[in-house]
């Protein structure tokens, strides 16, 4: 071991400590031997550590101390929308009635639980303009795969069988193409043009009638508005295919425009982007789908419904596509979101995009001189730069987000969309304030010079973290994916 | 407007539009086309202040009967457990629950170094070599492991015990048509999975067997028995497994499983109404290189000291795009951490005890039914639940029993036709001796 490491749980643990205070056995105890049938009671114990209570709060305060998460500093992480994470939310997600239920309980006993959630769909189809919701799948890739499965049962539903092929924009998350794959579609890539967006001869190209649907996020993850949106909508929908909303980039256009609006007939929302749900070092998330009336009939089941003043759910659902999980979602996530949304009301949530648009852009004005800036127009949330420019100087673009750790902030997302060249893509929020970010311009501003006239500082950043880069090559070519004890 | 959460000033504003060359936030907006653009505001409920809000909140959670204020037998895959108040103090340094996914090593080693333990701890129970970062829940873990087991073998068939999760089984269902993969269900036989079905049905089409252990009905399958038949034929030996019963049982990696997957849950996530919990899934090193979702691993900086990254990623579905096999992207992080507090804090110690305790008082309470003339379905060696007939519906028990502040069992009529009136009990170590009887007394009339 190096004198700086971090020891693991397992080598603080000796025997005869303990950090557990269980319930009283209060009766009779049997022979396990006579419960259990031989061969099939545990032998060999489990290595886990034996701590008492303080050494386990100063293991994980000190890993803790080694994160960096949004309360810790600035998090521009482009599509990953890192807002600030309320603290009522928190609150309100471990309020008895909420943390404790138990989802098999008769529905009566729940109907607290039942309005929250039927009021948070009856939110999410004013603000994206479908007609009607399911709160079901866990993350956004698991709604993308959700709302798929739907699109494939409709078109099986019409007998439309020949509708094998998913069409999916260049720039798109990577996330779609795999959740295409999964329910089952061959994937067709659609070319963008010079200016960013989508290539509708391109689209006119490649759309038939073996087309299930085309896949869009908008704003772009270019952060850049899809303006011909009605065009390429009237495209697919004559070609019989459904549009499908990836709603990870919602944070752009609250308010300003629908996806049910522009078109679409399915919507996935990220509710930890978007909606506050913390993002908990990767999850857990909320993925909620929304769609249009002809593709009820096919949500998963069961579906939330209102009976009089009864909130019922619908298990009766024929062609529905069958269950996305077990229950009815995350909803420890949905408490959250729904918190986050009655703190913001309407006039709050035309607030939240109008202003992260504003930071965006203005982040964007700022860099454009020491960056190459590949798009020259408005962006929406996020906007992207290039780094080649100061790759021509030896400095690549994971060297300067290297080198902003040094400077305390979590670097943006680099290297994709991967249709630009060493690309960074910076997504402020709107609850940043000003000051941050011109203190983070202002880095990068310095990186920037760096890369001109003292390169090395940053190709060897970052100088100032509880670790150096690691070496990724061995971690992958001989895996140490657990600890054993030696 | 003025609001906590967004700090930009009429000031700030004018400087920032001034910087970029425009008068007013609307010409941001001026590329959305007139025809889509949305005019005016949501029509949502109005804003509330914080205390106006809590209070709304708070009225709507104490419409519901929860597991503080009731005693609860319920389980059925989602358990009321005693969870160590740690569990929450360190789930709340906002350092873990604020970050993203940890795509930056040098600033999320805490976040890595607990996502490698996590995965340690359940090697160790489930005996397996390998375990990924988590799953989005037991159900869609079970799922993802009967889509790797169809990857693996080039088959296009999967064969789930009946005795698994009802759930569960729907979401493979649900999954596997997504890939074309075919779902058939073994019968079970006195509420463990028919061994003479698994023979008839096995062949060199199964891609994989899935079983629950212990089984949807509380039972211990037979896994050894099971293993040899399955193996004979090179499919695939997948259990679902309930990781705090594996503190007392022979862990599946013992006994030949291929895959274990489950759900964390009893291991300091609260019940949640359902979600989010934490599925897990670990595997033998012949299949490391096919996990789904995220793989921490450990390595070393320039200076040698240890540290950790996300590894194989080759395996993910941001690399893999239309090659994927699995399009899982977002984990149960935050839940994983909580269930790695909770082990911790049980350990090796704990987690048995813990196991033994539910069984003991399980057998106590199953004992006390009999004692009070009820019949048990599926009688034999079982963890923490167990089948009671009754003599009327479960519904219309549980709603007498809610009255007097119990939350009643699961109505295995819901799934299993020929389960009407069969109530599945569990009991955890948290039920005290004198709760056990006051159920069992409530429950005096309606045996069969």
């Amino acid at each position: 071991m190096h004198k700086d490491d971090q020891a693991l749980i397992f080598e603080i643990s000796k025997p005869g400590r303990i950090g557990y205070s269980l319930p009283e056995m209060d009766v009779p105890e049997i022979d396990i031997n006579e419960l259990i049938p031989a061969g099939y009671l545990r032998e060999e114990e489990p290595e886990l550590p034996e701590v008492s209570e303080l050494d386990i709060m100063r293991h994980y305060t000190a890993l803790s101390n080694r994160n960096h998460g949004v309360d810790s500093g600035f998090y521009p992480l482009g599509s990953c929308t890192m807002k600030y994470n309320p603290k009522i939310n928190e609150n309100v997600a471990r309020y008895p009635g909420f943390a404790h239920l138990h989802p098999l309980q008769d529905e009566s006993s729940v109907q607290g639980a039942l309005e929250l959630m039927y009021d948070l769909q009856e939110h999410l189809i004013e603000i994206t303009g479908m007609d009607q919701v399911t709160l079901q799948p866990a993350a956004g890739a698991h709604g993308e795969w959700t709302a798929l499965m739907m699109v494939r049962a409709f078109h099986e539903a019409n007998g439309d069988h020949k509708r094998t092929k998913v069409l999916i924009p260049d720039s798109a998350h990577g996330t779609n193409p795999a959740s295409a794959t999964v329910a089952g579609f061959e994937t067709i890539t659609v070319k963008s043009g010079e200016n960013g967006l989508v290539d509708l001869d391109d689209l006119r190209r490649v759309v038939g009638e073996d087309t299930a649907a085309l896949m869009l996020t908008n704003p772009n993850t270019l952060g850049l508005f899809e303006e011909d949106i009605l065009e390429m909508a009237e495209i697919v929908h004559a070609a019989g295919g459904k549009l499908y909303y990836d709603g990870a980039n919602l944070n752009a256009v609250m308010s300003k425009a629908r996806p049910g609006d522009m078109g679409f007939d399915l919507v996935h929302l990220n509710l930890h982007k978007t909606f506050t749900g913390p993002h908990g070092g990767g999850g857990p998330g909320s993925g909620p789908v929304g769609v249009k009336a002809d593709l009820i009939p096919f949500l998963p089941k069961p579906v939330l419904v209102k009976q009089g003043d009864q909130f019922v759910l619908d298990y009766d659902r024929p062609q529905s596509i069958g269950r996305v999980k077990p229950y009815y979602g995350n909803f420890g996530i949905n408490v959250r979101a729904y918190t986050y949304i009655r703190t913001m009301g309407p006039d709050g949530l035309k607030a939240v995009t109008e202003y992260a648009v504003l930071n965006a852009n203005y982040m964007m004005r700022r860099l454009q001189e020491s960056y190459d800036l590949p798009f020259d127009r408005h962006c929406k949330h996020e906007f992207v730069l290039s780094g080649k420019r100061q790759k021509k100087l030896g400095v690549r673009t994971l060297d300067i987000a290297k080198r902003l750790l040094d400077f305390g902030y979590h670097p943006p997302t680099i290297y994709f969309p991967l249709n630009v060249e060493e690309c960074i893509m910076i997504e402020p929020t709107e609850t940043e304030s000003k000051e941050t970010l011109d203190a983070f311009c202002d880095a990068m501003i310095q990186i920037a010079k760096e890369a001109e006239v003292n390169p090395e500082i940053v190709q060897e950043a970052p100088h100032n973290t509880v670790i150096g880069r690691l070496d990724e090559t061995l971690a992958a070519r001989k895996p140490v994916l657990r600890y054993q004890k030696q | 407007m003025k609001h906590r959460y967004l700090p930009m000033t009429e000031t700030d504003k004018q400087e920032m539009l001034e910087t970029i060359g425009v008068n007013s936030i609307d010409e941001l907006f001026s590329d959305i086309p007139e025809r889509v653009r949305f005019k005016g505001e949501y029509n949502i409920k109005p804003k509330k202040t914080e205390t106006a809000l809590m209070k709304e909140l708070t009225q709507m959670a104490q419409k519901n009967a929860d597991l503080r204020s009731h005693t609860s037998f319920l389980g059925a895959g989602v358990y009321d457990h005693y969870m160590p108040v740690i569990v929450d103090h360190v789930l709340s340094r906002s350092e873990f629950y604020t970050a993203y996914t940890p795509y930056q090593p040098e600033i999320s080693q805490g976040e890595l170094q607990a996502i490698f333990e996590f995965q340690s701890m359940i090697c160790e129970l489930t005996g397996m070599d390998v375990a990924n970062s988590s799953m989005y829940d037991g159900g869609t873990a079970l799922a993802e492991a009967a889509m790797l087991s169809a990857g693996q073998t080039r088959r296009k068939k999967v064969l789930i015990s009946s005795a698994v999760h009802p759930e569960a089984k729907e979401v493979v269902k649900t999954y596997a048509k997504g890939q074309y993969i075919e779902v058939i269900e073994i019968p079970h036989k006195d509420g463990i999975t028919d061994v003479a079905a698994l023979k008839d049905m096995i062949n060199d089409e199964i891609a994989s067997v899935i079983v629950q252990y212990p089984n949807f009905f509380g039972r211990i399958e037979p896994l050894k028995e099971l293993e040899e038949i399955i193996h004979a034929q090179k499919s695939l030996f997948v259990v679902s497994s309930n990781p705090l019963s594996l503190g007392a049982l022979t862990p599946p990696g013992k006994l030949g499983a291929d895959i274990v997957a489950g759900d964390a849950q009893p291991f300091g996530i609260p019940t949640a109404f359902g979600g989010p919990h934490c599925g897990y899934f670990a595997v033998t090193n012949k299949l490391m290189r096919k996990v789904p979702g995220r793989l921490v691993g450990q390595t070393v900086d320039e200076e040698g000291r240890r540290g950790f990254v996300l590894t194989l990623q080759a395996r993910e579905q941001h690399i893999r795009r239309d090659k994927a096999t699995s399009n899982i992207c977002s984990n149960q992080a935050l839940n994983a951490l909580a269930a790695s507090v909770a082990m911790t804090a049980l350990g090796k110690n704990g987690v048995k005890e813990m196991a033994i305790s539910n069984i003991q008082k399980a057998h106590y309470a199953k004992e006390a039914f009999k004692t009070k003339g009820f019949e048990i379905a599926f009688e034999g060696p079982s963890f923490n639940e167990f089948v009671v007939k009754l003599n009327a519906s479960v519904k219309d028990v549980n709603k007498k029993l809610l009255e007097k502040g119990m939350i009643g069992g699961y109505d295995l009529g819901r799934d299993y036709s020929d389960l009407k009136n069969h109530m599945l009990v569990a009991v955890t170590e948290l039920r005290t001796k004198e709760e056990i009887d006051t159920f069992v007394n409530e429950m005096g009339d309606y045996h069969a």
